[in-house]
């Protein structure tokens, strides 16, 4: 029991992910299918860095040295600063798609009138 | 043993709350005012996790920019999503997706383990060998710059941030596109469409 305390960071990430994930599968508001895939976004950014974090570890951020220059100390545990580059770049990412998707829900409220996904189906002519 | 720290365990009550209430809140502004919490939430919680870049680019684009383009397309549609039947099958599916996925979890090392030992024990992530200590490493020498994440952003991993780069340009010109269509388009009542709302705005157009 106690070697799989320490995975508790990564269950709750699972069940934050799992959230957005019925947000995006049972819910027909479109808008309301954004915010649920941003969630998820937010836990699979979480995920990767709870990875990178180093216990007793400090932010990657070198102390300064003499002369305005930055000092390399291997005695100071770092956490992993490979996690948070990637993660850096997947939000950036996160809002591109969040701004595409918003923009298309904004197109198809334009064609249809609504954004109930459930009534533009009916609109389209098939059965729901 | 990794210590489970009491603030950590209750940003993430919070976050898993406040995920919970916009899954069921009906008043979309409210949900997208709780995104925008949401997300300075893990802002808080990537802080705890040493990762202080990712914490404001969180506070800053997730915060900030999502939740405003979020109030923007409910200014642009409707604010209240419509009463829907509870459905079992996605909650089931969530349910063995997220069963599958903890399942996944129970070899993963424990979270803040550091990277020191043989390399197949438990207490030994493999995340911290190879290019991770590499550039912890080389930024003094190679760059003389105090932020490591900022030296591996910009220079040992530049062209991931020139593709970050192109997929931003690729987005706005989606979005552009997307909303800037032909201007008669825009005159014409789609189906559906209250014909009321689009009588109101005829007589600006004929002046």
């Amino acid at each position: 029991m106690s070697e799989t305390v320490g995975l508790w960071n990564y269950w709750a990430v699972i069940a934050l992910m799992m959230i957005g994930l019925y947000i995006v599968m049972a819910r027909d508001n479109l808008v309301k299918k954004m915010m649920g895939l941003s969630i998820f976004q937010v836990a699979a950014i979480m995920f990767y860095v709870s990875m990178g974090k180093v216990t007793g570890g400090t932010a990657p951020i070198l102390p300064p040295g003499p002369d305005h220059t930055v000092l390399y100390d291997p005695a100071i545990l770092y956490s992993n600063p490979l996690p948070h580059v990637l993660m850096l770049t997947a939000i950036v990412v996160g809002v591109a798609t969040t701004a595409l998707g918003l923009s298309i829900v904004v197109r198809i409220y334009e064609a249809y009138g609504t954004v109930e996904e459930d009534e533009i189906v009916v609109l389209d002519g098939e059965q729901p | 043993m990794p210590d489970l720290l009491p603030i950590e365990a209750l940003l993430f009550g919070f976050l898993l709350a406040t995920a919970v209430v916009i899954a069921r809140l009906r008043d979309l502004f409210a949900a997208a005012m709780l995104t925008g919490m949401f997300s300075l939430l893990s802002a808080g919680l990537f802080t705890l996790m040493d990762a202080v870049d990712v914490a404001f680019t969180e506070a800053a684009v997730g915060a900030g920019i999502s939740t405003v383009l979020m109030l923007g397309t409910l200014a642009l549609t409707s604010r209240q999503e419509n009463q829907q039947p509870t459905r079992l099958m996605p909650f089931v599916i969530v349910l063995l997706v997220g069963a599958a996925l903890v399942w996944g979890t129970l070899d993963m090392p424990a979270y803040g383990s550091p990277g020191t030992g043989p390399i197949p024990a438990a207490g030994n992530a493999v995340i911290h060998h190879r290019v991770a200590p590499d550039y912890i490493r080389g930024t003094q020498q190679d760059f003389g710059l105090p932020n490591i994440v900022t030296a591996v952003l910009g220079s040992y991993r530049g062209y991931d941030t020139l593709g970050e780069t192109a997929v931003i340009f690729t987005a706005a010109v989606g979005v552009l596109l997307m909303l800037s269509g032909p201007a008669t388009r825009r005159r014409e009542p789609a189906p559906g469409e209250n014909p009321q709302a689009d009588a109101t705005v005829q007589p600006e157009l004929d002046q």
